[in-house]
């Protein structure tokens, strides 16, 4: 009887701990969620912080609105798109690619681009001053006569 | 000849954009707000016996909104000018208080003078992140339609005061 007993207790205690388990599944991923939408937004006061790092009343606020988006079942898109309509790409800390923003993507492989391009003639234009070039025998003579004295 | 121009020319131009960076102010952040409407709001007056206010019932003409708050240094640098605006009667000047302590702003208001027709309680500051505000104070032009067609952010001076009148002229009446 006392084994039955505490047996059922057993399997109740577990019983009542099993939504608790999912409970804590849950909020540690919604935990995980906010951290990661946070820490991708940039703080508007703070600049080199991200909301999640900052501890500025208007990063506070900020935050809480990201919570309540999530509470509201927004996705995470329409988050950022929210954060975006209201402050900006600057908002981002990962800029889109937009036609404004071209230059800061491609621009250092056109610069690479550049220095390849003048690397190359650089390379080449050496090899004429170095390579094709002849001399006459004169020319040749009178070197020797100057190396020689 | 353009083999020993080159790196001068690229000096300048490298130069120029550093120059042009210098002179940019990297806290001033573009709103994406301008063009677009405002939000929609209903704010608790100031005081207790003034009525809610309701974004809608501010269009109809163009009005200022000025984002102040009684704690905050610079909104007293640009409260004479305001006070100036308001004067002139040329526009309506509605105020939102920003996270501010009623009673603080109300002693605020009676110390330096109010030049607020009308004014909204943010106490969370939840209308104002709707405004996408980030420093106080703040201060958009709003036209008769409720579009925003000018922001500043900071203390307002005699030139941004010319700009919103610039603005305010260009609008269709």
């Amino acid at each position: 009887m006392k084994l039955l007993l505490s047996n059922l207790v057993v399997v109740v205690s577990l019983l009542l701990g099993m939504p608790l388990i999912g409970i804590g599944q849950e909020s540690e991923n919604l935990d995980q969620r906010i951290f990661l939408l946070t820490n991708e937004l940039r703080c508007l006061v703070c600049q080199n912080q991200s909301l999640a790092e900052s501890e500025a009343a208007l990063a506070v606020d900020l935050k809480n609105k990201v919570v309540k988006l999530i509470e509201q079942g927004k996705t995470d898109d329409q988050i950022r798109e929210y954060m975006v309509s209201r402050y900006g790409d600057f908002v981002l800390y990962d800029p889109p690619f937009k036609l404004k923003t071209m230059l800061l993507w491609w621009g250092p492989f056109l610069i690479l681009l550049l220095m390849l391009i003048m690397a190359k003639s650089f390379v080449s234009n050496k090899k004429i001053i170095t390579g094709s070039q002849s001399y006459t025998e004169e020319q040749l003579r009178n070197a020797r006569k100057k190396l020689n004295e | 000849m353009i083999k020993y121009l080159s790196p001068l020319l690229v000096f300048i131009v490298l130069a120029g954009f550093l120059a042009k960076g210098l002179y940019l102010n990297p806290k001033e952040i573009p709103s994406p707000l301008i063009g677009k409407k405002i939000p929609d709001f209903k704010l608790s007056g100031l005081s207790k016996e003034s009525p809610l206010v309701f974004s809608d019932d501010l269009l109809g003409e163009p009005f200022i909104i000025n984002v102040f708050a009684s704690w905050c240094g610079p909104c007293l640098d640009e409260h004479p000018i305001l006070i100036e605006l308001a004067d002139t009667k040329a526009i309506h000047v509605f105020g939102l208080n920003y996270k501010d302590n009623s009673s603080n702003a109300l002693n605020w208001l009676e110390k330096h003078g109010n030049p607020y027709q009308s004014i909204g309680v943010d106490p969370k500051g939840v209308v104002a992140i709707d405004f996408g505000v980030y420093g106080v104070p703040e201060t958009f032009l709003i036209d008769s339609d409720g579009f925003i067609r000018f922001k500043h952010v900071g203390p307002l001076n005699r030139e941004t005061i010319n700009e919103i009148f610039k603005i305010l002229e260009e609008l269709p009446k």
